[in-house]
């Protein structure tokens, strides 16, 4: 670890841009019809179209389109009513034609921005999106770093496969912050069923562009060298790489004051394990790319109809999510982002649990103390769970009507968990019927007949010694309701002081 | 239209051609008189024409997004260099990977 230590108070802006690539959620690849399903064999999804081969012709698919569409929207880009695709040349092994099929001058979308709140009120961003385009993504080499020189194998399972690219501005002013809005841009993105945006399986990869803006006495600007980071495999990556690299460039700058555009931008890798960002190849100006229109595909134009028709069908964005479910259950602007960026499938539960009981408070707090930290313990997904919302909402109406007490209700929950039995079953097992309203009164009035000191105490206005006598009532029967036998008795002891008055049921 | 051998060289490298000094010499006339062949067009007044994205008057040509058969893996890779049952093998590269 040789990490350099951030100054406490920088005296310096940090000026962070990021490009996302996304991989689209269509089954088959962006120009043909292979499989993209993660995991298969080595190169048993490929065809001629995906390898190269001459004479093949690509044909772009209608769905990955649509979805690409349906990213710049929710990013609030402008459509471009005509897009073209074009070739960007270069050479690697995993480029089997020798060019990738993307977008240059035309992308289909451009000019939004996403914004990113952060709920503790740390700071709050709105994120310009330069452009979202759709390309096709390469395939994968394969290096035994034990055999040094040994071959490098090539998969191409993974070529053509469609990917979208979202750039954003250089609007980032922190690690923390470039966190935050790609962990927004994920849940975005997965609401809307663009893309699994599955770091693991790489189909959401990220670049960071960092440097700094440093304020000198006489008031101009020093501007660090822009360095592209790549090989960030985790959002936690992309906030440790971005903090390392902040401190490495101000410490080359006070060592060597190298301004951008005194050196070509350069390429660092980040070592996750060393926790260091290293220099890589420098690289190749965008016109060394010979981007030119691919003549093997017709350009696409898209219509206000299709457009309008596009956003009527998007659903609902995580934005709006946490506003309308906050204000439709009346829970707060907390815990409203606590189960929105949970993901679509437990807000879907949420409000069937809350729709049964009738009140959204009550359902939000077993869904964040219950049924998420069971979840986390069992590695889980709320569709896993196998207590489904109809239980849960039996469970919480009982402990409503009062039949039991929220930590009795905690012990049931608990045994349904692992028995798998209904709420009913557990309930009559555990012998937690229901205490009746005539046994309850029979039982307060034997505890009140057996206690003079209490009742003596509750009539001269010490409401509070009540509570003496619940444990003597749980002995008497485990399954009654503690705050119901305190509320009868104190009902029934002020009753005795108006003999004329019959305690009320 | 003159092109400069330093033009050539930087165009073969980029394209992966190892061009010897006679070569990129003989290049550098031939595609000079390639270059400005075409820059002849340069002398029609495009002012008023609309920048041509494809030559074909189509558009919106899509497929839907339904599986097709692919190749065998041995299909895939009969007619590669070497490879191993499984993989096409190249010489070890280093570096970054995937799209750019």
């Amino acid at each position: 670890m040789t990490k350099p230590a951030a100054p406490t108070a920088e005296p310096f802006t940090t000026v962070i841009g990021l490009e996302v690539h996304v991989q689209l959620q269509t089954k088959t690849k962006l120009f043909c019809g292979c499989s993209t399903t993660f995991g298969a064999p080595p190169n048993t999804q490929v065809c001629p179209v995906c390898l190269g081969l001459p004479g093949s012709l690509p044909v772009m698919n209608r769905e990955a389109f649509s979805l690409a569409i349906k990213a710049a929207l929710a990013l609030e880009c402008r459509i471009a009513p005509f897009t073209k695709w074009d070739r960007k040349n270069y050479f690697y092994p995993d480029l089997p034609k020798g060019y990738q099929i993307s977008q240059f001058d035309l992308p289909f979308s451009s000019d939004g921005w996403l914004e990113v709140v952060d709920p503790k009120g740390a700071f709050s961003r709105k994120v310009g999106v330069i452009r979202v385009h759709l390309e096709e993504d390469a395939g994968k080499s394969m290096h035994d770093e034990a055999a040094g020189t040994a071959d490098t194998r090539i998969d191409l399972n993974r070529a053509g496969t469609p990917l979208c690219e979202i750039v954003s501005q250089p609007d980032l002013r922190s690690p923390q912050e470039a966190r935050a809005w790609l962990n927004e841009l994920k849940l975005l993105l997965v609401y809307l069923g663009v893309s699994d945006c599955n770091m693991q399986e790489g189909s959401l990869r990220v670049d960071a562009n960092v440097n700094l803006h440093i304020p000198r006495p006489d008031g101009s600007l020093a501007k660090t060298p822009i360095v592209e980071i790549k090989n960030m495999n985790s959002f936690r990556s992309v906030e440790r790489a971005l903090a390392y690299e902040t401190a490495r460039q101000y410490d080359e700058w006070q060592a060597t004051g190298a301004e951008l555009g005194t050196t070509p931008k350069q390429t660092r890798g980040w070592d996750d394990p060393a926790g260091v960002t290293r220099a890589q190849r420098h690289k190749e100006e965008s016109s060394d790319y010979r981007y030119f229109p691919d003549p093997d595909l017709v350009p696409v134009t898209v219509s206000e109809e299709q457009i309008a028709a596009a956003k009527a069908l998007m659903g609902t964005p995580p934005t709006v999510l946490r506003t309308t479910l906050a204000e439709k259950w009346k829970i707060s602007a907390y815990d409203a982002d606590v189960l929105v960026n949970q993901g679509r499938e437990l807000v879907g539960y949420f409000e069937d649990v809350a729709t049964r009981v009738g009140e959204g408070k009550v359902a939000s707090n077993w869904l964040q103390q219950d049924v998420l930290r069971t979840l986390n313990e069992r590695g889980e997904t709320i569709d896993e769970f196998p207590i489904r919302p109809d239980a849960l909402a039996d469970l919480i109406r009982r402990v409503q009507n009062g039949d039991f007490d929220t930590s009795r209700g905690r012990e049931i929950f608990a045994e349904v968990l692992t028995s798998g039995r209904s709420v009913a079953d557990v309930v009559a097992s555990l012998g937690i019927a229901a205490v009746g309203q005539d046994e309850l009164i029979a039982l307060c009035k034997e505890l009140i007949a057996a206690n003079p000191k209490i009742v003596a105490d509750v009539q001269g206005g010490k409401e509070q010694a009540a509570a003496g006598l619940i444990g003597q009532a749980k002995k008497k029967n485990p399954n009654v309701n503690p705050a119901k036998v305190r509320q009868m008795c104190v009902d029934l002891i002020k009753a005795l002081e108006l003999p004329t008055r019959t305690p009320e049921a | 239209m003159t092109l400069a051998r330093k033009d050539v060289a930087k165009v073969a490298m980029l394209a992966r051609l190892a061009l010897s000094d006679a070569e990129i010499d003989t290049m550098t006339g031939e595609l000079s008189k390639i270059v400005g062949f075409v820059s002849l067009l340069e002398e029609i007044d495009t002012a008023a024409v609309a920048p041509l994205a494809h030559p074909l008057d189509t558009q919106n040509a899509f497929r839907d997004d339904v599986p097709a058969a692919s190749l065998t893996t041995a299909e895939a890779l009969q007619s590669a260099p070497r490879h191993d049952g499984e993989c096409f093998l190249v010489p070890a590269v280093l570096g970054e990977s995937g799209a750019a």
